[in-house]
């Protein structure tokens, strides 16, 4: 008998938004996790900031100026609108954790929830601070 | 591992334009994943035609009017046409779905269809199932007794049979697994919402005395965890079920044991 012959498979399309429907489920998840790594980078830039202010004038000067020029600013920007997103999305997990509002109609609401309140709540940040 | 592009073997190009159905007046074009493993080439995407005055309603119906009259080699798989088997499921518009339960007039513009996402292929719209079917088989599928086998039948009071409802009806079809990024990502050691929802259909029958035992088994931070309620799975099954929510209890069952 012939020895059957080993084919490699191809691995089939699945990329979100060429392949795979975008819709609040998933959108919803992704955007935790990179508002979660997002925020990462912000925090690091915060603490550069604190460091250079303790490490002298000039140097501080420079990373002030970096912070406060209009790129530092849009990046704190996010940084805020992603604190809130990943704060109600974190609330929303607890409601999940506790068995409540697993169904595809709620869930898909708290999603909207989520993205629109966090814009909501950014607003408000900014009109306060 | 998380990964955000196909590997090279697997990377699309365009396809063969099969020629339009002659003096047809109502024609619709369908975009379909090709492969073969017997040509050594890369996936592609071939263009039909159907002539939808000659074709039925169904998703299936219209893979069928191609296989039947313009291009016999196009492979899937189908069997009971009725969303009972679980035969034909792939992504259709998008979405995981039974080719013979979804309609056509649910789809706007050209029909694309390829396999399920994120599987080996086996040749054109067929995927790899046998990792799946494992997974399946891993979460014991059947009722766990130690006490003696009862005369008639083990029986069961109405509010018990209840609890099934909603996980017995699942027909194994893989679409929910196959929607899930986490699954997408870890399936080599994430179970996934299929066998995750019969895992749980097991452990709330009242008849099953293992549940301990099937808790254990699933207390692991990739088998049971790597579920992030994305809800992808309920999103997308074609039977209506929901796997998050049964996920969601099998988790509250691990807290409840240890509090």
């Amino acid at each position: 008998m012939a020895e059957p012959k080993r084919v490699e498979r191809p691995l089939s399309p699945f990329m979100i938004g060429p392949y795979y429907r975008p819709q609040m489920t998933s959108i919803s998840s992704i955007l935790t996790r990179i508002t979660g790594n997002g925020l990462v980078v912000a925090a690091v830039l915060s603490v550069w900031w604190l460091l250079a202010a303790a490490t002298g004038d000039e140097y501080f000067a420079f990373a002030d100026a970096v912070i406060r020029s209009w790129f530092g600013k849009l990046v704190f920007l996010g940084s805020l609108w992603a604190v809130w997103y990943h704060f109600l999305a974190g609330l929303r997990h607890l409601y999940y954790d506790a068995g409540r509002g697993l169904d595809i109609p709620t869930a898909e609401k708290l999603g909207w929830a989520c993205v629109i309140g966090s814009v909501v709540l950014t607003v408000i940040t900014l009109l306060i601070v | 591992m998380v990964q955000f592009s196909l590997p090279k073997n697997s990377k699309l190009r365009t396809g063969k334009t099969w020629p339009k159905p002659e003096g047809a007046k109502n024609v619709r074009k369908f975009q379909i994943y090709r492969w073969s493993p017997d040509d050594g080439e890369n996936p592609r995407v071939d263009t039909y035609f159907v002539d939808m005055d000659d074709c039925g309603p169904m998703v299936l119906d219209a893979l069928l009017y191609i296989k039947n009259k313009v291009d016999a080699t196009l492979t899937f798989r189908r069997s009971c046409r009725e969303g009972i088997c679980g035969s034909c499921a792939m992504n259709i518009d998008g979405i995981n779905t039974l080719a013979c339960i979804y309609g056509l007039d649910e789809i706007k513009g050209d029909v694309r269809v390829y396999p399920l996402p994120h599987m080996p292929v086996v040749k054109d719209l067929i995927p790899d199932l046998t990792h799946f079917y494992a997974q399946h088989a891993s979460i014991m599928p059947w009722l766990e007794t130690k006490t003696n086998t009862p005369a008639k039948e083990w029986r069961q009071s109405i509010e018990d049979r209840k609890k099934l409802d909603g996980l017995y009806e699942c027909v194994m079809c893989a679409s929910c697994s196959t929607s899930c990024p986490s699954y997408w990502w870890n399936s080599d050691k994430y179970l996934g919402p299929a066998a995750l929802l019969h895992a749980y259909r097991w452990i709330i029958d009242s008849r099953d005395e293992a549940t301990g035992q099937r808790l254990d088994e699933l207390e692991d931070p990739f088998k049971l965890y790597r579920c992030h309620t994305i809800m992808n799975c309920a999103k997308t099954c074609p039977k209506g079920l929901n796997p998050a929510k049964a996920i969601a209890e099998i988790k509250k069952m691990m807290v409840d044991r240890v509090v």
